[in-house]
């Protein structure tokens, strides 16, 4: 009984401090202590949202299929990486420290290049995703994979099992928890990386909607637009955490 | 008919000499001990007769056939349950079929028979974690069964488990042990649990490990509870201490 409580409590503090947030913000802007051209309040940013709603929802639509394609294939890739690399201990001494290299190249600086090799179309923002959500996929996974139980692996391979096997039964469903702790990651990051790369070149998404309106100096779509991809992150973050539960049955807590 | 024949086992851990010339029979039906103190070898015996090693030299027969360093043939329970967590009791203790190539629904049919006697109805679609220490041990021993019916060797099985459960569990173990006629390789550090469960005991002792002695425990089957109470079971006792 007495663990209830804080759960509940827990859950609503955090939507309570933006309620607070958004109240202060809003008196601050109402009082005149915020100048309006600089930072316009709560609700000229929801009427722009609700101006702009039809415009904002198409760009999202093309943000969100590059998401999807590039985290798609970065968990592909990443799965793919993990899998060989736990293979062969000298592919994993090869690439390994090449992935991590990959990810010290600053994702601003290879996106013009990649828009000058792929052009404004969606492939270059598609590969940026990749880039930056095979990382932790790879990773977390690898991770999974070398952590799983010695004696478990004994156990399976005295009765007969083969690799593919041991890895069917131990190693992939042991992995599946640090699997969705870097899927939270990677979703996030692929709607940033669709940004981003829609802010260096391309015809439709929220990135390229974020420089126009930045252009035309109108904060209020600007802020409008941003809290979009705010709460796109975090439904798709929901997301994963029901899927997470629906694949993971055993970690219910259901005594 | 001697089921298991391990003979001449010698083995050594890169320059660290293990077990040497050890010699154990496990004849049908049989439950045979393999008493010693911790770091005599006992495990590595197992991991040896299971096929996850190799042996220096010597030899690992069942049934007539050369079975050395080849996996797959015998049961073998290790000292944890290692039960897998993300998978139900009936899919944990299926596993065996399953690599074998059963289908998971006709491998869930065949494992389902067994739950009764073994003590384990109602567990079929909790979790691990679900159940208490006695009971996992048990869905491993199920498990272990459900992979071979013949030989089967069990590294401490109990040896994990409180005084009261441990005890419970020996009542149990002989009860089901008098009903499946499963042969059985024991390894044990518990002098008691020894006595009370074998036909035979060997006692594996030294640095590299050897067998020293075998000792026949005389009292018939199915023992009664008392059986460790008798001045009998107090002989036995004293003859294995003052060997070890």
């Amino acid at each position: 009984m007495k663990r209830k409580l804080p759960n509940i409590t827990s859950k609503l503090l955090p939507v309570a401090d933006v309620f607070l947030l958004l109240m202060i913000w809003q008196t601050a802007s109402s009082a005149g202590v915020i100048p309006g051209f600089l930072l316009p309040s709560p609700l000229e940013v929801s009427a722009a949202f609700a101006e702009d709603f039809p415009l904002l929802m198409d760009n999202a639509r093309v943000t969100l299929l590059e998401a999807f394609i590039g985290l798609a294939a970065g968990i592909l890739i990443g799965f793919v990486t993990a899998v060989l690399m736990d293979c062969f201990e000298w592919l994993y001494r090869a690439v390994y420290p090449l992935i991590v290299l990959t990810q010290t190249v600053p994702t601003v600086a290879i996106a013009p290049l990649l828009v000058l090799w792929f052009g404004y179309e969606m492939l270059p923002k598609v590969i940026l995703i990749v880039i930056v959500t095979f990382f932790p996929i790879t990773v977390s996974l690898l991770d999974g994979f070398r952590a799983s139980d010695k004696d478990t692996i004994s156990l399976l391979r005295s009765m007969g099992a083969s690799k593919a096997q041991i890895f069917r039964y131990v190693k992939f469903p042991g992995a599946l928890g640090a699997f969705f702790a870097s899927l939270r990651i990677s979703v996030s990051y692929a709607v940033v990386g669709a940004v981003i790369s829609e802010w260096l070149g391309g015809f439709s998404g929220l990135g390229v909607y974020m420089t126009r309106v930045k252009k035309a100096f109108s904060f209020d779509k600007m802020f409008a637009v941003i809290f979009l991809i705010s709460a796109i992150s975090l439904i798709l973050m929901w997301g994963v955490n029901v899927l997470q539960k629906v694949s993971m049955p055993w970690e219910e807590e259901d005594r | 008919m001697a089921e298991l024949k391990v003979s001449g086992i010698t083995f050594a851990y890169e320059e660290t000499p293990v077990l040497k010339d050890v010699n154990v029979e496990l004849h049908e039906h049989e439950l045979v001990s393999i008493l010693g103190a911790s770091g005599c070898g006992k495990t590595t015996l197992f991991h040896i007769i299971s096929g996850l090693h190799k042996p220096r030299q010597g030899k690992v027969m069942l049934n007539g056939k050369d079975i050395t360093g080849c996996p797959g043939q015998i049961s073998y329970m290790m000292q944890k349950d290692l039960l897998l967590p993300y998978r139900t009791i009936q899919d944990n203790v299926s596993l065996p079929l399953v690599l074998k190539g059963e289908s998971k629904r006709k491998a869930r049919e065949k494992v389902s028979l067994y739950f009764e006697e073994f003590g384990l109805e109602g567990t079929q679609k909790k979790y691990p974690r679900q159940l208490s220490g006695g009971m996992r041990q048990r869905a491993a021993l199920l498990r272990t069964y459900m992979f071979s019916r013949d030989v089967a060797l069990l590294d401490e099985p109990f040896s994990a488990l409180d005084t009261l459960t441990k005890s419970e569990m020996h009542r149990w173990y002989l009860d089901v042990m008098d009903k499946i006629h499963l042969s059985t390789l024991f390894i044990t550090h518990d002098i008691d649990e020894a006595i009370l469960l074998s036909d035979r005991i060997y006692l594996l002792t030294g640095k590299p490990g050897r067998v020293t002695e075998e000792i026949i425990i005389k009292e018939p089957k199915p023992r009664k509870r008392e059986f460790n109470l008798t001045e009998e079971f107090l002989g036995y006792k004293r003859r294995i201490l003052e060997r070890l």
